[in-house]
């Protein structure tokens, strides 16, 4: 009773800010105008990074500034350039998944799964139910993980750094958990070409039902903590606009799109996994500034644990990786018994499996957008070209057109409300 | 054939050079002269609606005669299909017409295909290396024959012998010690 008592009040509260907040914008907006035409500016250039705390990780971007306005900003990219288009030309497909867990390093998971995919579209397999539900609860549990890391920097670049502590304690059991099922916290490397490489151990289950239990308490707690913070509205509403046309001219992707109003979604709109056999919402935006890309990912995590509880539930018994031995490695326990078994897999692990020659895009929703692998093969084991579609790429092109007008404090928060890593749009 | 590049090779016969499906994808294959016309089209045109522009991929095959291939791969979200558009250019003059007048995402896309394989791009605003460092001449590194190991000052790995004389020596000190 009394917590209730406490959340109505809270409601009431942020009713109240909301209601300042419009009048507060209309008069800012007359000061500005004035001030606009009284004050006399300087016009001059900005150096901002590859070092700087609030870029997550090495972009540099060069500021065109009239006084503190921003007239243009040039991103220069390419300090984590690593080649891995280059090198996934000399290593088998097997060898890639790993690498692909350097791309976008805070959701590595997801990752993995946008190669499997590309590389099972030119295969042309099936995958055994269990494993599709279990690669659908592993990607969502990533994009809560990923969304949880970028809800907490994203409030800490602002100055609300709070919120960054409650995020990362939930973050840290979801880590927990994929350790169970894979060992790893970060690079996972844990889906396979036919399914994924381990089975759900009852621990995982348990535990992961009991942080969804939690998890939409915590969510109000995030809530409460940002949206009480007259600060943190005031650096996020109507700040970075973007409307709908312009996002998809830009082939923005993700709830970076979405806050724009477009409800782009790959999982509803070429549904993979098992995400049409299950009951859930794409949240959409209307106004497309920050505070709505942030309401999104925050629906978007409550739609994530509807998912995984959904998964949970139904999860049917079965294999967890093809029988189609001409991709996936013979049973470990034959291969020490057998001599053709022997062979076989020295041969899968030297020469990797063939992949009839062709080319492919697949394109999968990972937690930043798009995420695609256009894969040429020509017949081998190693693929021809492989090119990575990395969202966070293109979202930087699209870093002038929204930071154009905004003030120099603000382009923290653009970086932010794009959830950029460097991993993936450097390759 | 697909009604999409039925429509588009009765539209423009003399780009349309042909199409193909396979795995659920339609590729049509167009001459780079002159093909604006028709990517103008597919975006603005409501047959085809290719609002999205999903990627620039640059593919090289050394050993044929028009080595280079560019697919720029568009999406519609009206219709929800997929279109890749490819065109093949040759390495003497590795020109095609730019995109970023209808797609303006398509300007950091085609800054990356210039950069890792060195094709042209007709008409884009500003076209720089992007992930390479600006005053990088030692070719474009996905060339197929671009080594693996990388050109220039990496090639005979001078500084190698060198660091390892002075760490010898260090050795040595540092055993003493």
């Amino acid at each position: 009773m009394e917590q209730e008592k406490v959340v109505d009040k809270v409601a009431e509260h942020i009713e109240e800010t909301r209601r300042r907040e419009v009048i507060l914008s209309s008069l800012r907006q007359t000061v500005l105008n004035d001030l606009d035409s009284t004050i006399q500016t300087d016009q001059f250039l900005l150096n901002m990074g590859p070092q700087h705390p609030s870029t997550h990780g090495v972009l540099r971007v060069l500021l065109d500034l009239d006084g503190e306005r921003i007239k243009r900003s040039i991103p220069d990219l390419g300090y984590l350039h690593r080649g891995t288009e280059k090198i996934a030309e000399y290593r088998t497909y097997n060898q890639i998944i790993p690498m692909t867990d350097r791309l976008d390093y805070v959701s590595a998971m997801a990752n993995n799964y946008a190669f499997v995919r590309a590389v099972e579209k030119l295969l042309e397999i099936k995958i055994p139910e269990r494993a599709e539900y279990i690669r659908t609860i592993v990607a969502e549990v990533q994009r809560i993980v990923n969304h949880l890391f970028w809800l907490g920097t994203q409030a800490l670049d602002i100055g609300a750094m709070s919120v960054f502590f409650y995020t990362f304690r939930e973050r840290e059991e979801l880590l927990d958990l994929f350790e169970i099922i894979c060992g790893a916290r970060l690079t996972s490397n844990y889906y396979r070409v036919g399914g994924v490489d381990a089975d759900l151990p009852k621990e995982f289950i348990n535990r992961l039902y009991k942080f969804l239990d939690a998890f939409e308490g915590n969510i109000k707690e995030y809530n409460i903590l940002l949206e009480t913070n007259r600060i943190w509205l005031a650096r996020t509403k109507n700040i970075a606009v973007i409307t709908g046309e312009d996002a998809v001219n830009f082939g923005m992707s993700g709830p970076s799109l979405r806050g724009s109003g477009v409800d782009y979604d790959l999982r509803k709109y070429e549904p993979y996994g098992v995400y049409d056999q299950i009951d859930w919402n794409v949240p959409v935006g209307i106004n497309g500034d920050v505070y709505d890309r942030y309401w999104i990912r925050i629906e978007e995590m409550r739609e994530s644990s509807k998912i995984i509880r959904q998964c949970l539930d139904k999860l049917p018994p079965g294999r967890i990786l093809t029988e189609d031995h001409k991709i996936t490695f013979p049973d470990k326990g034959k291969v020490m018994h057998n001599m053709e078994t022997l062979i076989h897999h020295f041969l899968l692990v030297v020469q990797g499996f063939k992949v009839p020659p062709g080319d492919t895009y697949c394109g999968t929703e990972t937690p930043k957008g798009e995420l695609g692998f256009y894969i040429v093969s020509d017949g081998s084991g190693k693929p021809y070209r492989m090119k990575i579609r990395a969202p966070s790429f293109i979202h930087i092109g699209a870093l002038d057109h929204m930071a154009k007008g905004y003030m120099v404090a603000d382009i923290v928060t653009i970086f932010g409300t794009l959830d950029i890593v460097m991993g993936e749009c450097d390759r | 054939m697909h009604p999409v590049a039925e429509a588009i090779s009765r539209e423009w016969p003399e780009v349309f050079l042909g199409s193909r499906e396979a795995l659920g994808d339609l590729t049509i294959y167009l001459k780079p002269d002159g093909a604006l016309p028709v990517f103008h089209s597919l975006h603005e045109d409501v047959r085809y609606a290719y609002d999205y522009i999903v990627d620039v991929v640059s593919v090289d095959y050394p050993k044929e005669s028009e080595r280079f291939e560019v697919v720029v791969i568009l999406y519609s979200l009206s219709r929800k299909h997929r279109i890749m558009v490819k065109q093949r250019v040759s390495e003497l003059s590795p020109v095609v017409d730019s995109v970023v007048g209808i797609w303006k995402g398509a300007e950091f896309m085609e800054r990356e295909v210039y950069d890792m394989m060195g094709i042209q791009f007709r008409g884009h605003p500003d076209l720089r290396r992007i992930l390479m460092p600006d005053d990088y001449d030692e070719g474009y590194p996905l060339r197929k024959d671009f080594p693996l190991i990388g050109k220039g000052w990496r090639d005979d790995m001078s500084f190698v012998p060198k660091m390892q004389r002075i760490s010898k020596d260090n050795r040595k000190i540092a055993a003493k010690d």
